[in-house]
């Protein structure tokens, strides 16, 4: 499975990802406190020197990523532009590409593992409430496992569209798509169920 | 239990591998993505609690760093913009277009959950979304409408004309698998 990890290991990649997440918050809230442009100057250059220390790569790879927001900028820039505040315009974009690579960040540094780790942290306590966090686990593992054979079954069907229509596969697709899934599905919990299942009865993950 | 916990799993895959299809384009020439079809499609065919789940799963996994917004978007980056609230939303919607599809059980499948999907998937979302905007970017009422609501009305509005369409077929085909109709 793909995720967002950097292509080059870096220090912060063996920091806890606990502390990564709480200077990412302190950071957060530091970005709208401080709302001057010298600050939101500061802490958009600061964003880009963090991104240029491991390397070139993993700037390019950053700023590739950060990329994605220009359609964001674009409506916020073109209503700051027409409604003539573009001082303000240009703090709330400093703001957005700041707070955005910060946190982008945090999720190149932090292995995939890592982060899982945090949420199963974060979710014992919820086991009081009477959440199973067993199923929680599992159904973390089931979406990864899940979702290769789903994007296969897309591919399939976009296919078996296109050797019987000069039209585009559009939305009629989702249909069998999903009636596709919901057999898959019958399918696995039984293999699960004669697997031993989820033993643990308290739980109430599955909101029965 | 484990038929819940691998539908719950199996609707989180489908939000992310809708974002995947290849986006559509609308007669208008608008491209849309099936992606929050696949919000609309938790609540409708997995009921409200299950519906909402499913969507909460699918942000955790992409919080923790998977590309499974549409357009290959993740990270804890996403959460981060002024839009944000559309996917803080997503589980509301969700979870309410749930409910409707719970309490009103009559009707039409077709029809009920193609109101189910705009109250929860337009409704419910944007009372979530707008003024998470308004708060965060920070804007007026009249600006995060402009520019958090008008582009995707016209969109939502035919994805949650085709959830009804699905969940009505997928209710003919399947009637045990559209849990909030079970």
């Amino acid at each position: 499975m793909i995720s967002l990890t950097s292509p080059v290991r870096t220090r912060a990649h063996s920091w806890p990802a606990g502390a990564k997440l709480g200077a990412l918050a302190v950071a957060g809230i530091a970005l709208f406190v401080f709302d001057t442009l010298p600050a939101q100057l500061g802490a958009f250059a600061g964003m880009l020197g963090l991104y240029a220390l491991p390397g070139r790569l993993f700037l390019r790879t950053g700023i590739e990523r950060l990329w994605m927001l220009w359609p964001f900028v674009a409506i916020i820039g073109l209503f700051h532009l027409v409604t003539q505040t573009w001082l303000e315009g240009l703090l709330i974009l400093l703001r957005l590409v700041t707070a955005v690579g910060l946190a982008n960040l945090v999720t190149m540094t932090t292995p995939l593992d890592d982060m899982i780790a945090v949420i199963r942290w974060l979710a014992t306590p919820l086991r009081r409430f009477g959440l199973n966090t067993r199923a929680l686990e599992l159904s973390i593992a089931l979406v990864i496992r899940i979702l290769p054979t789903l994007i296969d079954n897309g591919q399939r069907l976009t296919q078996s569209w296109r050797a019987r229509s000069r039209r585009r596969p559009g939305w009629q697709i989702v249909m069998p798509f999903t009636l596709l899934a919901l057999d898959d599905a019958e399918h696995m919990a039984d293999a699960l169920r004669a697997r031993g299942g989820l033993v643990d009865k308290k739980g109430d993950f599955d909101g029965t | 239990m484990e038929r819940n916990v691998v539908l719950i799993a199996l609707f989180a895959a489908l939000i992310a591998a809708l974002g995947l299809l290849p986006k559509f384009t609308l007669a208008s020439g608008i491209p849309i993505t099936a992606q929050s079809m696949g919000i609309m499609l938790c609540g409708t065919v997995l009921g409200a609690r299950r519906g909402a789940l499913a969507v909460v799963l699918f942000l955790v996994l992409v919080a923790a760093g998977l590309p499974l917004l549409a357009g290959g978007r993740g990270g804890l980056g996403v959460f981060t913009t002024p839009w944000a609230g559309f996917l803080f939303g997503f589980p509301v919607a969700a979870f309410v277009g749930g409910l409707v599809m719970e309490k009103w059980k009559s009707g039409n499948t077709t029809i009920v959950a193609g109101v189910a999907a705009i109250v929860g998937g337009i409704g419910a979302l944007y009372l979530v979304a707008v003024p998470y905007y308004m708060v965060m970017k920070p804007a007026g009422l009249s600006e995060a409408l402009i520019t958090a609501m008008a582009p995707f009305m016209p969109g939502d509005l035919i994805k949650a004309v085709i959830t009804g369409a699905i969940t009505g077929a997928l209710y003919k085909a399947r009637p045990s698998s559209v849990l909030s109709r079970a």
